[in-house]
């Protein structure tokens, strides 16, 4: 069963259909009890970093969150992939679940912002399982990136500068763009997330 | 690098998917919901719900197929079309919407699209901008085209993006329907005046035209319904020409 952390941040319909169209049990939850009983932990959101970090800790689900994400697969998409990061300075400084290093900015860019669209995938070197996404379009809607050592980086993508698109440590991982709206190419992207990247 | 985005556009009139020549008599095309989700499937990268259903009954039933679409289609879509209030935006938005489109009660308040904004994030909120072409410059032209505001286009673009807009959705009340083409003197005023992605709309009656549109301005999108639903090309049509003339299109 796979847990979607629910805490009032965005609309979770999307992302639970995904997940259910790939055979899998889902739960929308806020409970401790219930994310401590599923396979996979899903923390999605879209909005602001500092509302977001203020809903996470109201509900009292910080240090489960934190504490969980070292047992087992854990992935952020979106806002729920910059949760993950130390720092992030959207709507004033507030300090993140701290899973990767590293702090969450405005992107620095000549190009318009927010950067909203389908952008291709630049694959890192070591990441094989997701090396059959190299150059494949995934639809990204935002205006802060992580800043982040390279050593986290899966993947990236071009925007008049690079930009994270997929991150990890250990077993968080966290996907910048929308894999729920990405058409196909989303939906095995979340495979692959769900088969691990050892296997 | 970011692509260019193709969009078919749905008018939803209670319910149905309409193609209106004018307001009196409107063909009905299909299901929104599995039109959207075949165009999702055959390359289309982003749909567009029209919503110019005149009850409140036809209101309710766009909620409906918005839910439905969320949990059918897997490319993100906006909905817009009779959005009047933060809770309009706050129905469609929870109902699965990634988008909404707001056009006259923009104009009428502009707090409406600061409110959403800020609520929602600028990422989700399109002001759809009807103009059309006066000496003096464009007008915004709100109630289906039909009534000059006085407004000049390019001021209000750049209002809605001071605003909190994410994205405009820029229509041509003089090209609209004619099908020769986008009107791209209009599209590069707007798109060259302000940093929001903008999508160009109205004129659209084959694939030349949309790798017209985006060889000549700067637009993020462009947008099209009748060429789709009646057949006469298909999305992949349209992204294989603009291939051809070098637009950075997204393969599916």
């Amino acid at each position: 069963m796979i847990a979607i952390v629910d805490y009032g941040m965005g609309n979770v319909a999307s992302v639970s259909t995904a997940f259910r169209r790939l055979g899998y049990e889902v739960i929308l939850t806020d409970k401790e009890a219930e994310l401590a009983k599923a396979s996979h932990i899903i923390l999605p959101g879209v909005g602001s970093f500092q509302a977001a970090v203020q809903e996470i800790e109201e509900r009292g689900l910080k240090e489960p969150l934190q504490r969980l994400a070292k047992e087992k697969p854990f992935l952020g998409i979106c806002l729920g992939m910059q949760l993950l990061f130390s720092e992030g300075y959207e709507g004033g400084t507030s300090a993140g679940l701290n899973l990767i290093p590293g702090t969450i900015e405005k992107i620095e860019t000549d190009y318009i912002l927010p950067h909203i669209g389908w952008n291709a995938l630049d694959i890192k070197e070591g990441h094989e399982p997701f090396e059959a996404f190299q150059n494949k379009h995934v639809y990204f809607v935002h205006s802060f990136e992580a800043r982040v050592d390279r050593k986290y980086l899966v993947a990236s993508t071009e925007y008049g500068t690079e930009v994270p698109a997929i991150v990890k440590n250990e077993n968080v991982y966290g996907i910048q763009f929308h894999p729920e709206k990405s058409g196909e190419v989303g939906v095995e992207i979340l495979k692959t997330f769900l088969q691990g990247e050892a296997k | 690098m970011i692509v260019k985005r193709i969009i078919p556009c749905l008018d939803v009139k209670e319910g149905k998917v309409v193609k209106g020549t004018n307001f009196v008599s409107l063909r009905e095309l299909g299901e929104p919901v599995e039109m959207a989700s075949a165009y999702s499937k055959t390359g289309a990268d982003e749909i567009i719900f029209l919503d110019i259903s005149a009850t409140n009954e036809g209101r309710q039933t766009m909620v409906d197929i918005v839910r439905e679409t969320a949990e059918n289609v897997f490319v993100p879509f906006t909905v817009g079309g009779g959005v009047r209030t933060i809770d309009d935006v706050t129905r469609l938005l929870r109902a699965g919407a990634d988008k909404v489109g707001m056009n006259s009660a923009a104009v009428a308040d502009p707090e409406l699209i600061s409110e959403s904004s800020a609520r929602f994030g600028a990422q989700c909120i399109v002001v759809a901008i009807d103009a059309k072409k006066y000496e003096d410059g464009w007008h915004v032209m709100t109630h289906g085209g039909s009534k000059d505001t006085g407004i000049d286009a390019i001021e209000w673009a750049r209002t809605a993006e001071q605003k909190g807009a994410g994205e405009i959705l820029l229509t041509s009340v003089d090209t609209d329907g004619v099908k020769d083409g986008f009107d791209i003197e209009l599209t590069k005023a707007i798109v060259d005046a302000i940093r929001i992605p903008v999508i160009a709309s109205g004129g659209c009656g084959n694939p030349d035209h949309f790798a017209e549109v985006f060889e000549k301005t700067d637009v993020s999108a462009g947008l099209a319904a009748s060429i789709f639903h009646e057949d006469t090309y298909s999305v992949q049509e349209v992204k294989e020409r603009c291939k051809q003339q070098g637009v950075n299109i997204r393969e599916t």
